[in-house]
C-alpha cells in the first residue's frame, strides 16, 4: 500500500482526493491554509479536481454547497473563527438534503498561536445537529476525511472535521487506500429539501431531528468512539477527546493500574458508552483538547455520586493547549522535569513586520499624518499589519475579527470621535471589508480608510488575493466612494513625506476618503522573482 | 528505542528544512517520526521551533513531554536556551554562535555564549564560519545538521544521500557545498 508523510492538513486534503472529490474551496487561514496549499497543487500538477480560494469562508461554504446540490462531493476548510464568516450557510446547510457528501474541516487553534480566540468548533456541530469527527494523528485525519464523505451521503448532512494546530501542523506517514471514483453529475432529486420556504424548512428541520437520532446510534456503535473497561481498577476512568487521547496514552506507562477509557472521536457523542464507563467507577476524569464540552453535558446541573475531574472543576487548565505535561496532576503523576536554565534573562521574541516590509512605511507616514491631532484612533485588522500593534511602531489600537477596522471607524466617527482612521490590508478588505464600506458610503461617514495593499495574503504565506490589486481602486470607486477622495500612494518610506500629506489632507475632509497604499509584499516579491527565475 | 529532538531557531532561519533532513533520513532507516512545526504568525522573525521524535515504535504525542529532548539543535544562541525545561538532563544542545538580532534587548552575546557553556552537554559552533569556509553562508545548517549527526542514531551516510537529494537541482556545486558544510559540522 502506498504511503505518504503528509502534515495533518495535507492528510485531510489527501482524504477528500481519494474518496472522490470534485471540488474545494477555502479562504486562507492559519491553522487550515496547507490543506488548500496541498489540494491547489494537486490539481495543478496531477490534474486534480479544483481547487479554490475564495473571497471569505462564507462564499467558500457556498460554492461547496452548489457542488452538492449537483451531485457531486466538495471539501470546504476554514480556520475556527472563519466558520463565524460561514455560520449563515453552514447552519442551513444541515436543513437542507445534502445530496453529494459536504465535508467542513475546521481548524481550531487552542493556545491561540495564530487566532483572537479559541474558540471550539465542536459546538457549532452541536448546534447545527451534525455528525462531527475528530481525528488524533495523520493516518485517522485521511481516513476519516474519507469516512466523513460517505457519513454525509447516509445521512444527507454536512459532516464536520476537526483538526487543532498540533494536528494539522504536524508530520507523520500516512498509508493510503484506493481511490474512489467522483460522483456522478445529478441534480439533488427533491428540490423541495433546498428551498428553505418555513413550510418546507419546518419539514426538514423535523426531518433532521428523527435523523439525529439515527447519528445518535450511528456513533454509539461506531468504532470511532472506543470503550476498553478495566473492571479491576475502578479508583477513576478517562474519557479522552482529540489530541488528549495522545498525551494520556503517552503517560499511561507511568499509571500503575490501567484506568477504564473512553475516546471520543465522532459526536454526537455516545451517552450509552459513557454511562457504561460510569457504571464502573465513582470518578471520572476528562481529558479534551478545547473547551470543556464533553465534560459540561456530563456534569449537567444536578447533584451526582459521580465525581467528575476537567476543566470545569479546574483541575484541567481551563485555556490553552494540553500537552504531554499539564495532564499529569489529574493523572496522579508526579511532574517531569528536564535541565536547569544558566541564569540569564530570555528577552522574548516576537514576530514583527520583515525588514522592508511595505506596510512599516505606511503606518510610519500615518504616524506623522497623526502627530498633529491631540487624540486619534486608529481602528485596524488581521493580517501581517496587526503586528504594527507592538513596539515600535504601536500604531494601531483594535484587531477584532476581519472587516472590523472599517465598521468600528464608522461607529466611532458616528460617536463624534475626530480623526477615525481605519487600516486594512487588501485581501481582509475583500473578505470583509467591502460591505461595512458600504455603510459609510451611505452616510459619508467623516472617516479615513486605509488600504493596506501588498499585493497578496501575507500571514498565511503569500496566497494571491482573490482580485488583483489594480482592481481596488475601481472597488471602492463603484460603491461610490468620492473619486476626489480615492488616492493611491506608493508605499516606500521615499514618499514618507508626500504619503502623511496625503493622509493628512484626507483626514482634514469632512467625510469619506479612501487610500490605497500600495506596494508588494516583499516575501512574496521574491519569490515571484525566483519564480520567475525558473521559468 | 525513543529520540526526541527539538530543532529552534528564528523564522526563516530554514529551521523545517534542517528538521527535515533528520526526519526524512530516520523514516528511511524504518523509524517511526513525528515532526510538529510552526507555521502561520510566529514565522515572521518570532521564535519557532519543531518538536521532532524519532522511535521504533508508536508514537502518540506530538509535542515532546518535559526532560525528554536527547538533544536541542539551535540555529541561534538565544533560541537554544528557550526550551532547556524539555532537555533530558544528559541530553545534549548542539547551538550556533551567531546571534539574530532583531530585537533590541538581546542579551550580551558573550555573556549568553559563556552561559550556555556551563551546561553540561553544549557545543557551540561557530556555523556561519564554517558554512562560508564550505564555500557559502548559506550552509549554515547544514552545518548543523552535520554536528547533530554524531548524535541522532541514524547513520550518517543516510543524511548525507538525503542533502544530494534535496540539493540536486540546484547543481553539483551546491551539492558540493552543502556536503562539505555537513562535513565541516560533524568533526566541529
Ligand atoms: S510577509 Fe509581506 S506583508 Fe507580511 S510582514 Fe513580511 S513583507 Fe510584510
Amino acid at each position: 500500500m502506498p504511503e505518504m508523510v503528509l502534515l495533518g492538513d495535507e492528510a485531510v486534503a489527501m482524504g477528500a482526493i481519494h474518496a472522490g472529490i470534485s471540488a474545494a474551496y477555502a479562504y486562507p487561514g492559519t491553522p487550515s491554509t496547507e490543506i488548500t496549499e496541498f489540494l491547489i497543487q494537486h490539481s495543478k500538477k496531477q490534474n486534480g479536481p479544483p481547487a479554490h480560494w475564495c473571497a471569505n469562508e462564507k462564499t467558500a461554504y457556498e460554492a461547496a454547497l452548489g457542488v452538492s446540490f449537483a451531485g457531486r462531493r466538495s471539501l470546504v476548510s476554514m480556520k475556527h473563527v472563519g466558520l463565524n464568516v460561514a455560520a449563515d450557510p453552514f447552519m442551513n446547510s444541515a436543513i437542507v438534503s445534502i445530496h453529494g457528501g459536504l465535508v467542513l474541516v475546521v481548524a481550531d487553534d487552542p493556545g491561540m498561536h495564530s487566532s483572537q480566540n479559541e474558540q471550539d468548533s465542536r459546538y457549532f456541530a452541536d448546534f447545527a445537529r451534525i455528525v462531527c469527527l475528530e481525528p488524533t494523528n495523520q493516518q485517522e485525519a485521511y481516513e476519516m476525511t474519507r469516512q466523513a464523505f460517505d457519513i454525509s451521503e447516509r445521512f444527507h448532512i454536512p459532516v464536520m472535521i476537526r483538526l487543532v494546530t498540533r494536528l494539522a501542523h504536524s508530520r507523520s506517514v500516512v498509508q493510503l487506500s484506493e481511490p474512489r471514483a467522483e460522483n456522478k453529475l445529478e441534480k439533488a432529486p427533491n428540490p423541495n429539501s433546498w428551498i428553505l420556504l418555513p413550510s418546507n424548512a419546518r419539514r426538514q428541520w423535523h426531518g433532521l431531528l428523527d435523523t439525529y437520532k439515527e447519528m445518535q446510534q450511528f456513533t454509539e456503535t461506531s468504532e470511532l468512539n472506543h470503550l476498553q473497561l478495566n473492571p479491576n481498577f475502578t479508583d477513576f476512568a478517562v474519557i479522552t477527546t482529540g489530541l488528549a487521547k495522545n498525551y494520556y496514552l503517552e503517560n499511561l506507562p507511568d499509571i500503575p493500574s490501567q484506568p477504564s477509557h473512553l475516546h471520543i472521536s465522532a459526536y454526537p457523542f455516545p451517552a450509552e458508552m459513557i454511562r457504561t464507563l460510569a457504571a464502573n467507577t465513582k470518578r471520572i476524569v476528562i481529558l479534551e483538547e478545547g473547551y470543556p464540552f464533553v465534560e459540561r453535558f456530563i456534569r449537567g446541573v444536578l447533584p451526582t455520586d459521580m465525581e467528575i475531574i476537567g476543566k470545569e472543576s479546574g483541575d484541567v487548565p481551563a485555556e490553552g493547549e494540553l500537552n504531554p505535561d499539564n495532564i499529569r496532576p489529574v493523572l496522579g503523576l508526579e511532574s517531569r522535569t528536564g535541565s536547569s536554565h544558566p541564569d540569564i534573562q530570555l528577552s522574548n521574541r516576537p514576530p514583527q513586520l520583515c525588514p522592508g516590509c511595505p506596510h512599516a512605511d505606511s503606518f510610519n507616514a500615518l504616524k506623522i499624518a497623526l502627530a498633529d491631532y491631540e487624540k486619534s484612533m486608529v481602528t485596524s485588522d488581521i493580517g501581517c499589519y496587526t503586528l504594527a500593534a507592538l513596539p515600535p511602531l504601536s500604531a494601531i489600537e483594535t484587531t477584532v475579527n476581519m472587516g472590523a477596522s472599517i465598521g468600528m471607524a464608522k461607529g466611532a466617527s458616528d460617536a463624534g470621535y475626530f480623526p477615525a482612521v481605519a487600516v486594512i490590508g487588501d485581501s481582509t478588505f475583500l473578505h470583509s471589508g467591502v460591505t461595512p464600506l458600504i455603510d459609510a458610503v451611505a452616510y459619508n461617514t467623516n472617516m479615513t480608510l486605509i488600504i493596506l495593499d501588498n499585493e497578496t495574503t501575507g500571514m498565511t504565506g503569500g496566497q494571491p488575493t482573490i482580485l488583483p490589486s489594480s482592481r481596488l481602486e475601481k472597488v471602492v470607486l463603484g460603491i461610490g466612494v468620492d473619486a476626489e477622495h480615492v488616492k493611491v500612494l506608493n508605499a516606500h518610506h521615499r514618499f514618507d513625506e508626500e504619503n502623511s500629506k496625503v493622509i493628512k489632507q484626507e483626514i482634514e475632509y469632512k467625510g469619506l476618503s479612501v487610500v490605497i497604499a500600495v506596494r508588494e509584499c516583499v516575501e512574496t516579491a521574491k519569490r515571484h522573482k525566483r519564480e520567475g527565475g525558473k521559468a | 528505542m525513543k529520540y526526541d529532538v527539538i530543532l529552534s531557531g528564528v523564522g526563516g532561519q530554514g529551521v523545517l528544512s534542517v528538521s527535515a533532513i533528520i526526519a526524512s533520513s530516520a523514516m528511511e532507516e524504518g523509524l517511526q517520526v513525528k515532526q510538529s512545526e510552526v507555521h502561520g504568525m510566529s514565522q515572521r522573525g518570532g521564535a519557532v521551533y519543531t518538536n521532532l521524535r524519532l522511535s521504533d515504535s508508536a508514537i502518540y504525542s506530538d509535542l515532546i513531554p518535559v526532560g525528554s529532548a536527547s538533544l536541542i539543535l539551535s540555529m541561534e544562541p538565544l533560541e537554544s536556551l528557550r526550551y532547556l525545561d524539555y532537555l533530558n538532563p544528559q541530553g545534549q544542545l548542539i547551538t550556533s554562535s551567531n546571534p539574530e538580532l532583531n530585537i533590541d534587548d538581546y542579551p550580551d552575546l558573550d555573556t549568553l555564549i559563556a552561559k550556555i557553556q556551563t551546561l553540561p552537554h553544549a557545543q557551540v559552533i561557530d556555523a556561519r564560519k564554517l558554512a562560508l569556509e564550505a564555500g557559502s553562508g548559506r550552509a549554515a545548517n547544514m552545518v548543523l545538521a552535520g554536528a547533530a549527526s554524531n548524535y541522532v542514531p541514524i547513520k550518517p551516510e543516510t543524511m548525507e544521500g538525503y542533502i544530494r537529494k534535496i540539493f540536486q537541482r540546484k547543481g553539483d556545486k551546491v551539492v558540493e557545498i552543502n556536503l562539505k558544510a555537513f562535513h565541516l559540522g560533524r568533526n566541529a
